[in-house]
C-alpha cells in the first residue's frame, strides 16, 4: 500500500546527560509537563500533521516507552493498515546488530519503509519539545524541489557553537554543515527533522551502510555525502518554541517554560493538541491553608501546602507547611508535612518524610531525587 | 460459573436538576468535577469484573450517548460482552408490555444471548465507590432469587423521602419494603437477581400488564420470592434534586468525603479528555476546591467544584459554586452558590448569588 510520507521516529538514544532521569528508562519516555512523556510531544506532532505512518527505533531500555507507545491509541495511531509501528534490533539470517548510528537505525529498517513505497521520508527524533506542523515542511521540500531538507531555527549568535549549523544561501539552499563551530557562520541550527526523498536517501544509506569508516550518523555522514555530490538541500525556517531537553539543566527548563504566559507552545491549544494517556483520577483537591500560583497541577493531586513555580504530575500529595518551589515532581511522589523543596527533580514513587529539605540551589543543576539518593536527605 | 451481566435501568428517573436537565437525561448530569452521575455505577458494574451492561433509557439520551460512546473507557468495547445503550425501538406488534416492562419485552435477546445466570440492576441517582463482588458471593451463598443493596442513613435529608426502607427477620430474609420515614435501613435501588427469575417475572408482570419492574414484579412478589438484603456502610449519597446534588458535591469537598469515595476503591472511570493539567497563574488565589484538568486560574477560587477546562480570569471571585465543562469567568466577576452548567460565558463584572438551598442554576452554553 503506498504512502505519500513515512515518519521515522529516532528513539533509541540513552539520553546519558540526564543522569539519574534516564537510569531505567529511554530519554523519549521521561515524564515531562505533569502529564505527558517527552515523546508525546513529537508523536502528537504526526497525529495532528496526518502522518499516518511512524516507525519508532527503540533500542535502550525500552520497556516502558514501547508500553508507553502501545498500538498508538492516544495519537490516532491504532490504525488497520499502516500506524506505529515499535521497530527494535533484530537478528536474522545474516546476523544482527544494534543501531550503531542514527542513519544506520533507519538502514537497517529499509524493508519497513520500502513495505509503504513512499514519495518522503520523514526523519524526527523523540527527545524534542515543540508543536510543528510537518505538513508545511513537506510542502517547503516539494516547492523547492529539494533532495533533503532540514528544519532549522535561529538561535542566538552566542550560543550558535553548540549547535549543528546550516549554512544557506539566501534562498536557503544548504552549502555548508558545521557541526558546533567555533566561529559560526550562521545561526541557523538543525533541529534534528529532516525530510528525504526516498530513493535518494536509499541509495545514500545503502552506501554508508557498507562504509566502514563512517559513524552512521545523519549529521555527521548523510547530509556531508549529499552536500559533496552537490545535491540541491534546502533549509526550512522553523519558527515557535523548540527545546532539545538533553541536559538535566534543559529538562528544568523547558518544564518551567510551560509556566510563561506568552509561550508559543501552549498545552491549551485546542488545535494542536499534544496527547498521552490519560488516567482516571478524580480532579485533583487544595487544601484550606494551601498556595498554589504559578504552576501546572495534573489530576489525583492533593495539596495541603505552598506550591510555587511547580509541576506537577498526578498523584501527588503536599503535606502541612511543606513549600515546593521551582521543583518538579513526577507521578505519585508523597510530600510529608514541613518539608521543603527547591529546584528538585522528584521521580516517580519517591516519599519524603516529614521535615525534610532538598534544595537545590546549592548546586550547579537541579538536583534529581530517585528512591535510593532521597534516603541521603532524611537524617 | 455462576457470572453477572448489568443493567442500568433509568426509565423510570426524572429529570430532577431543572435547567441541567432540560437537554438530557439525570444520569448524565455531570458531577464531581470530571464524572457524570451514570459512572459510579456503570464503574462499579465493570470493576466489579462485570463484562456486559446494557442501559435501559427512554429519553433526552443523546448526551448520554456522547458521554458513553462505545463504552471503551470502561474497557467494555471488547470482544467478550460489551455496552448496549437501548432506547427505545418498539417494533413488536403483538407488544401489550407497558413501562419499563417494553425495554425487558424488546430487549429480552440481550438476557438470552448472555451467559451470565444473574443480574445487577442499577440506577444512576446512589453514588458510592464499591465493588459489587462481596454482595454477589453473599447472593450465591444465601441462595437468595433476589439481594438488594442496602445502607444505613444516619441523618435524614429530602433525598431520602422518596427511597424505600428494608423490613427483614433476624435471619436477613426481606419481609417488607415500606416508606417508614424512622426506618434508617434504606434501599439503593441496586439489586442482583437470577436471571430466570427476573424473565418469568418480566412475562407475568406483562401478561398482567403493569408497568413497573420492581413494584410489580418484586414488591408485589414478596411472598413467593427469597430475598436477602446486603448492607453497604462506606461513603454514599443520594442525588435527586438540585439541593441534593448541590450539598454532595460541596461534601466532596471535605477530605475524608473526597478520599473515601475516590481513593477507597478502584478509581470511578469516565469519558477521557485530552486536557492538559490545570494552570495555576501568578495571581490565582485557590482554597478548599476540586479542579480538573485543563482549568486556567488567575483570579480566587473557595469552597467550589471547577470541571475541565474552566478559565477563570483576573480579580473574579468564585464561591461555594460548581462550574461545569469549559466556562469562562471574567475579570471581576462574583459568583457564590452558583451552578455554571458547560460552556457558560459570564461577562465582566456581573455578580450571582444563590443560596445554599436554592442554589442560582444557569443553563448550557449561555452568555450572561
Amino acid at each position: 500500500m503506498k504512502k505519500e510520507c513515512v515518519g521515522m521516529l529516532l528513539a533509541g538514544g540513552e539520553g546519558k546527560r540526564l543522569g539519574l532521569l534516564t537510569k531505567t528508562i529511554a530519554k523519549p519516555a521521561v515524564h515531562f509537563g505533569g502529564k505527558y512523556r517527552i515523546i508525546d510531544f513529537t508523536l502528537s506532532n504526526c497525529s495532528n500533521s496526518r502522518i499516518h505512518t511512524v516507525g519508532v527505533l527503540t533500542q535502550y531500555s525500552p520497556m516502558l516507552l514501547n508500553k508507553h507507545i502501545g498500538i498508538g491509541k492516544p495519537w490516532d495511531l491504532d490504525r488497520q493498515e499502516d500506524g506505529v509501528s515499535i521497530l527494535s534490533p533484530y537478528t536474522a539470517k545474516k546476523g544482527g546488530n544494534w543501531y550503531q548510528g542514527t542513519a544506520d537505525a533507519i538502514s537497517q529498517n529499509i524493508h519497513y519503509i520500502d513495505q509503504y513505497d513512499p514519495e518522503y521520508v520523514l526523519v524526527i527524533s523523540g527527545d524534542h519539545i515543540y508543536q510543528m506542523n510537518y505538513d508545511k515542511l513537506i510542502e517547503h521540500h516539494k516547492e523547492k524541489k529539494s533532495e533533503a531538507t532540514i528544519s532549522v531555527i535561529e538561535v542566538p549568535w552566542e550560543e550558535a557553537s553548540r549547535f549543528g549549523i546550516l549554512n544557506t544561501k539566501e534562498n536557503l539552499e544548504i552549502y555548508e554543515f558545521d557541526e558546533k563551530p567555533s566561529n559560526p557562520k550562521s545561526n541557523l541550527a538543525s533541529m534534528g527533522i529532516y525530510i528525504f526523498n526516498w530513493k535518494t536517501l536509499r541509495k545514500y544509506l545503502t552506501d554508508d551502510s557498507q562504509s566502514e569508516d563512517s559513524s552512521h550518523d545523519f549529521g555527521k555522514d548523510i547530509i556531508p555525502a549529499m552536500l559533496n555530490d552537490k545535491l540541491p538541500l534546502y533549509a526550512y525556517r522553523f519558527q515557535g518554541y523548540w527545546k532539545d531537553v538533553g541536559t538535566i539543566q534543559s529538562y528544568w527548563e523547558a518544564n518551567m517554560d510551560l509556566l510563561e504566559e506568552d509561550l508559543s507552545l501552549s498545552l491549551n491549544n485546542k488545535e494542536w493538541r499534544t496527547y498521552s494517556h490519560d488516567t482516571n483520577y478524580p480532579p485533583h483537591f487544595i487544601d484550606q491553608n494551601a498556595v498554589v500560583q504559578n504552576s501546572l497541577v495534573n489530576s489525583g493531586c492533593w495539596i495541603s501546602g505552598q506550591v510555587t513555580n511547580s509541576i506537577l504530575s498526578e498523584r501527588i500529595d503536599v503535606g502541612k507547611d511543606s513549600t515546593i518551589h521551582e521543583s518538579i515532581l513526577h507521578p505519585a511522589v508523597r510530600v510529608g508535612n514541613n518539608c521543603t523543596i527547591k529546584r528538585a527533580i522528584i521521580m516517580e514513587n519517591v516519599s519524603i518524610p516529614d521535615g525534610v529539605t532538598i534544595d537545590g540551589t546549592q548546586y550547579e543543576e537541579p538536583v534529581v531525587i530517585d528512591e535510593e539518593n532521597v534516603l541521603e536527605f532524611i537524617k | 460459573m455462576d457470572s453477572l451481566m448489568g443493567l442500568i435501568n433509568i426509565e423510570h428517573e426524572h429529570d430532577f436538576l431543572e435547567e441541567l436537565t432540560y437537554f438530557r437525561c439525570g444520569a448524565a448530569a455531570p458531577f464531581a468535577g470530571r464524572y457524570r452521575l451514570i459512572d459510579f455505577t456503570l464503574s462499579n458494574m465493570v470493576n466489579s469484573g462485570v463484562e456486559e451492561v446494557a442501559i435501559f433509557t427512554n429519553h433526552k439520551y443523546r448526551s448520554l450517548m456522547d458521554h458513553i460512546g462505545t463504552g471503551a473507557d470502561w474497557e467494555l468495547a471488547k470482544r467478550h460482552g460489551g455496552l448496549f445503550i437501548l432506547p427505545p425501538d418498539w417494533n413488536d406488534p403483538t407488544d401489550i408490555s407497558r413501562g419499563d416492562l417494553r425495554h425487558f419485552h424488546n430487549n429480552r435477546d440481550y438476557f438470552h444471548r448472555s451467559k451470565a445466570n444473574h443480574v445487577i440492576i442499577s440506577g444512576s441517582q446512589f453514588i458510592s465507590n464499591t465493588i459489587y463482588k462481596k454482595v454477589f458471593d453473599y447472593h450465591l451463598e444465601r441462595d437468595a432469587d433476589v439481594t438488594c443493596i442496602s445502607t444505613n442513613v444516619d441523618d435524614f435529608k429530602p433525598e431520602h423521602i422518596s427511597q424505600l426502607r428494608i423490613e427483614h427477620n433476624e435471619d436477613g430474609w426481606v419481609n417488607n419494603f415500606t416508606n417508614d420515614q424512622q426506618n434508617p435501613h434504606i434501599f439503593t435501588g441496586i439489586y442482583i437477581i437470577k436471571k430466570d427469575v427476573l424473565l418469568d417475572l418480566v412475562d407475568q408482570c406483562i401478561a398482567f400488564h403493569k408497568d413497573h419492574f420492581f413494584f410489580d414484579g418484586i414488591k408485589s412478589n414478596l411472598d413467593k420470592l427469597n430475598i436477602q438484603f446486603f448492607n453497604y456502610n462506606g461513603y454514599s449519597a443520594f442525588v435527586n434534586s438540585v439541593e441534593s446534588f448541590y450539598r454532595h458535591n460541596m461534601n466532596l469537598l471535605k477530605p475524608e468525603n473526597y478520599r473515601s469515595l475516590f481513593f477507597k476503591n478502584q478509581f470511578i472511570r469516565t469519558k477521557i479528555s485530552n486536557e492538559p493539567p490545570a494552570k495555576y497563574r501568578e495571581s490565582s488565589n485557590v482554597t478548599e476546591s476540586m479542579l480538573a484538568n485543563g482549568c486556567v486560574i488567575d483570579g480566587e477560587v473557595s469552597s467550589s467544584v471547577l470541571f475541565r477546562g474552566v478559565r477563570v480570569n483576573k480579580g473574579a471571585k468564585v464561591k461555594n459554586s460548581i462550574v461545569m465543562q469549559r466556562c469562562t469567568i471574567e475579570e471581576g466577576v462574583y459568583l457564590e452558590n452558583v451552578i455554571l452548567d458547560k460552556d457558560v460565558h459570564i461577562t465582566a463584572g456581573q455578580t450571582f448569588i444563590g443560596s445554599k438551598e436554592k442554589p442560582f442554576v444557569v443553563a448550557k452554553r449561555k452568555e450572561i
